[in-house]
């Protein structure tokens, strides 16, 4: 502590100084460590999708890796951006993201039997995705103004459960079931953080179930199916089972040690699905056992923590949510894909963030990771006192 | 404590003045409980990676194994046929087909359209395309058409550029160069069938045949050969990436027959078109030179597919073209019959060579009256005359006297109503019946079944091929037995050897006594078949006559006093039978000869035989490599 307290002196000494010192001196309140572990994240993708592409950073780890440098200044650039403006820009955003949701359901492009992608600057962008960087933005900003003990009163959560009800839906008709899945995930973590009474939890445990089974209904033919093979897998080898079966295959042929770089026969021979976006976790795990793999999650691990971490670190309530809120959707992408490729939960689009091959995913991720570390830079920012804290 | 040391670090989190504000406490207790869950799930997904991959790894990285590799086999050629002097009765003929490969044209349909205004394809062509196109991989070419002609190909070869996609490529086929000539014996190959595949999965092999006939699928496993196999890694559309690993197949065997085509033909012309039959036989060594079955089906229209009024003319022919006669058709032997029935009685010590019997023209027994062929009778008749003059009643006394079991035993011993184990899987053993077999079926035996039997006919079924057996079994005393492969791969085994075959049980007098009786057929006055003497100096021939019945004559037609069967409709006229061997002091070759519904066997098949027997001997100092320090007589 006290070798760090004569730095300290002189950045305060720095500030003091000259005010355009000040953008330096949030620079150096990023957190450099958290931002290498990034690197260190998409690093690993980079290996991945080389090796995907056949040995060639052409056509996925070359792209991608210019999306991640594009990325990294996005983040930093958010990053320097205090909590005033981030509210500032909330509903906007959010408002943009609804739009875009419903233009994709109108005019999207098809992938894989669903509407997800649509044209935009000529480029193909993923609504779906920004539309959880923009709920959690845009949840954080709501809660804010919404005090611990304003939330006893139920009316106060109406407002924010439509927030996240809306893009539920329209994610839903798409239909993208792993994205609603997480939208509606990181809206439930923002309610529980956020300090929803228990008794309020108690009374939606009635209702939850009855929704999700209408849900159910609503499914589309393939959803179903994807539900019901990945119960029996091996009762539909060449369909919908196909892509579990051949992940399993993959996962299973790595072994401890795996079966060396560029050597992993799945994937080399295209027997994986998808083996660049949803299925690279079985590429590197294929081909670098089960050490390569278990080290990824760690590093996923890590990076989630930390930004929980950051959360609680925050002394003000907007940032301490829109950093939970930012690092239940890291954890979310992480737990479905992963729970997806090694067959514990039916398959749907859902990428490994940062690792996968994909512009809006990396893009969305990073722009969380700028507004984390926003956070982090503005953590002891007394931005939006709720009211009772000065009683 | 637990509990306190955690509101210790909770105090570390928080500065002192936010612990007053109840949400950042309930926001930082809910985060840890969340961050709990996350490490929790992610723990799980954890244990089940290392389940996936460490727990089960070998399961599953057997699994990625089988994907990634494809064993294919290679088709061996199948090996040749030829015959005794190496000529070729069955080869395989390159098949130039055009193939389309779907993936390297743009619009398939389109393609086909012009191919086939180039080189024409027919209905079943066309939805054998489209189902062949529906379910092969792009990448896999589908038969545009084979059999293509010089013509056709330079055709093909000239529009090259408008059919993208269009390659020609080399198969084989099998070929018959003497088409119907040998089509019993030689048989013939198809595609093989599901159940084949089932068996063997090298029938699986495009362009692989299956022998459904005759030598061709007795040998079917000798000629096939051994496959080859190539490994290959695939990726997951089933495209070849490497080749890992290949071994070249064997091919098939080659099979040297024991006919000469040169003979076969040479008695192909004599029968010409009748429904007949023809085996000539080494009566040594039981090779079969010829075995001709009249008429006869083009064998390599089975390996392309039989139309429907081809298959129309075949089945609706009298003269039965696809029945192999010489061993799947069953005849009433008549009088050739009639030197079994004496070996029986003789053996059976029953009657001496000497015992004479009267012939009246007719014996009767119990009330029913048995006709001999001669009206007035033939008088007082021995072994000698009766083998001669083919005495009917000698015959009906003899079995008679002797019962059938004993006849039905000397019959099986001279190769007669039983299989042979020629290479032949349509070969059927004929019959002599026995009161046993008749009781079998549920009927009574009579004596009168003895009698009638005793001459040849009744349930009496006999096949060509028995009948030659039979006259070299007279000839030479030994069990000889027919066979169709002299060779394999050019080996000769010992086969050839007539020590090879053991010698009957029965008294070489009483073998001498009936070749006496036969040579007197042919060459003494008043014997059945004078027409049967060779005109070869210094060689004779011995033989027997017969003519069966295939309806019974009843006694109406009988004393109508003008029966001729010669007037009667074809069906129901009796077969000519013709058993001989020569030469008569050291006999050689045995050949035995039915014409069906030929009527008399002295007058319509006698002759045809001695001409056979004929193009065999002098056929002989050409063609037959004698072996050193073997001299004819050795055959005794």
């Amino acid at each position: 502590m006290d070798s760090r307290k004569p730095l300290r002196r002189f950045r305060k000494r720095l500030l003091r100084a000259e005010p355009s010192f000040r953008i330096l001196s949030k620079l150096w309140r990023v957190s450099w460590l958290y931002v290498l572990l990034i690197c260190g994240l998409a690093g690993v993708g980079y290996v991945a999708l080389y090796s995907a592409g056949g040995g060639s950073a052409k056509p996925f780890a070359g792209p991608q890796a210019m999306r991640f440098g594009f990325g990294l200044v996005l983040m930093v650039t958010v990053a320097m951006l205090p909590p005033k403006a981030l509210v500032r820009v909330a509903v906007p955003l959010y408002v943009v993201s609804l739009a875009l949701l419903i233009v994709v359901l109108r005019a999207g492009h098809v992938g894989k039997g669903a509407e997800r992608w649509v044209m935009l600057a000529g480029t193909q962008v993923q609504p779906s995705e920004y539309a959880k960087v923009a709920l959690a933005l845009m949840l954080a900003t709501w809660f804010s103004r919404v005090s611990y003990a304003r939330m006893g009163n139920p009316l106060w959560l109406i407002p924010p459960a439509v927030m996240v009800l809306v893009p539920v839906g329209l994610v839903l008709k798409e239909p993208n079931l792993g994205t609603a899945v997480i939208i509606g995930g990181i809206g439930a973590a923002v309610f529980f953080a956020a300090g929803m009474r228990l008794w309020q939890i108690a009374l939606l445990a009635v209702p939850v179930p009855m929704l999700a089974k209408i849900a159910y209904e609503h499914l589309h033919d393939y959803q179903k199916a994807r539900i019901t093979t990945f119960l029996h897998p091996e009762s539909d080898p060449l369909g919908a089972g196909y892509n579990i079966i051949q992940s399993k295959i993959a996962l299973g042929s790595g072994g401890m040690w795996g079966q060396g770089y560029l050597h992993g026969t799945q994937g080399q021979l295209n027997f994986l699905p998808e083996k660049q976006t949803d299925f690279i976790f079985t590429t590197i795990a294929e081909e670098w056992g089960y050490v390569g793999g278990a080290m990824v999650i760690v590093l996923l691990l890590v990076l989630i923590l930390g930004g929980m971490m950051m959360a609680i670190r925050s002394r003000n309530r907007f940032g301490r949510l829109l950093a939970l809120g930012i690092s239940v959707n890291f954890f979310l992408y992480c737990l479905v894909n992963l729970s997806m490729v090694m067959g514990a939960i039916p398959v749907g689009g859902v990428p490994l963030p940062l690792v996968s091959y994909g512009g809006s995913a990396m893009l969305n991720v990073m722009l969380g990771f700028g507004l984390l570390m926003s956070v982090w830079v503005h953590r002891n920012s007394r931005f939006g006192e709720e009211p009772d804290e000065q009683s | 404590m637990l509990f306190r040391r955690k509101k210790e670090r909770l105090k570390r989190l928080m500065p002192e003045k936010e612990q007053k504000d109840p949400g950042r406490g309930v926001f930082t207790r809910r985060a840890l409980l969340l961050m709990a869950a996350q490490t929790a799930a992610l723990g799980t997904l954890g244990r089940r990676l290392y389940d996936l991959q460490i727990s089960n790894g070998d399961h599953f990285a057997k699994l990625a194994d089988r994907n990634r590799t494809s064993k294919r086999l290679l088709a061996p050629p199948r090996g040749l046929i030829v015959d005794r002097f190496g000529v070729v009765v069955a080869a395989n003929r390159t098949n130039w087909r055009a193939l389309l490969l779907p993936e390297e044209t743009t619009d398939v349909q389109n393609t086909i359209e012009r191919f086939s205004a180039i080189v024409p394809l027919d209905e079943r062509d066309r939805s054998r395309l489209g189902r062949e196109i529906r379910h092969k991989r792009k990448f896999v070419p589908v038969m545009l058409r084979e059999f293509l002609s010089w013509d056709e190909m330079a055709r093909i070869e000239l529009n090259a550029p408008a059919l993208p996609g269009v390659l020609i490529d080399v198969g084989t086929t099998r070929s018959y160069p003497f088409g119907p000539l040998l089509a019993h014996s030689v048989g013939y190959v198809a595609p093989s069938n599901e159940q084949d595949v089932a068996k063997s999965a090298l029938l699986a092999l495009p362009g692989m045949r299956i022998g459904r006939a005759g030598i061709e699928q007795s040998q079917d496993t000798l000629l096939r050969g051994q496959a080859g196999s190539v490994e290959m890694e695939v990726n997951a559309v089933g495209r070849v990436m490497a080749e890992l690993d290949r071994q070249e197949g064997t091919p098939g065997d080659e099979v040297a027959l024991t006919i000469d085509v040169g003979l076969q033909q040479t008695i192909q012309n004599r029968i010409g078109d009748m429904a007949a039959s023809a085996v000539v036989m080494d009566c040594r060594n039981g090779e079969v030179l010829a075995m001709c079955s009249t008429p006869s089906f083009d064998p390599s229209l089975f390996d392309s597919g039989v139309s429907r009024a081809q298959w129309a003319e075949w089945t609706n022919d009298q003269r039965t073209p696809l029945i192999d006669k010489t061993v799947a058709g069953v005849y009433p032997p008549g009088s050739t019959f009639k030197p079994a029935v004496a070996m029986a009685a003789l053996s059976s010590g029953a009657i001496t060579p000497t015992d004479r019997f009267f012939c009246p023209g007719h014996f009767d027994m119990g009330g029913a009256r048995f006709h001999c062929w001669a009206k007035h009778g033939h008088g007082s008749v021995d072994l000698h005359l009766a083998l001669k003059y083919s005495c009917d009643v000698y015959f009906y006394e003899v079995a008679h006297r002797i019962g059938m079991d004993p006849i039905a035993g000397t019959s099986h011993a001279l190769g007669l109503g039983t299989e042979l184990g020629i290479e032949l899987p349509q070969q059927r053993p004929g019959l002599i019946p026995t009161p046993e077999w008749r009781q079998k079926h549920k009927h009574h035996w009579n004596g009168g079944d003895t009698v009638v039997s005793g001459i040849g006919q009744g349930f009496v079924q006999v096949t060509p091929l028995q009948l030659a057996t039979y006259a070299s079994r007279i000839a030479t005393g030994r069990a000889v037995g027919p066979h169709l492969v002299r060779a394999l791969n050019g080996d000769i085994g010992g086969q050839i050897d007539p020590q090879h075959w053991p010698e009957l049980p029965m008294d070489p007098k009483y073998f001498q006594a009936i070749r006496e009786g036969m040579f007197a057929v042919v060459n003494e006055p008043h014997g059945t078949a004078p027409k049967a003497r060779l005109t070869i100096p210094g060689v004779e021939m011995a033989g027997k006559t017969g003519s069966a019945q295939v309806r019974r004559v009843s006694r109406a037609m009988r004393e109508s006093g003008h029966f001729n069967s010669a007037s009667l409709p074809w069906e129901y006229r009796p077969h000519a039978l013709f058993i001989c061997f020569a030469p008569y002091d050291a006999p050689r070759y045995a050949v035995s000869l039915v014409i069906e519904h030929g009527n008399a066997g002295a007058d319509v098949a006698a002759p045809l035989a001695r001409d056979i027997m004929t193009d065999t001997l002098l056929r002989d100092p050409v063609n037959h490599r004698t072996q050193p320090g073997q001299t004819v007589a050795d055959a005794g």
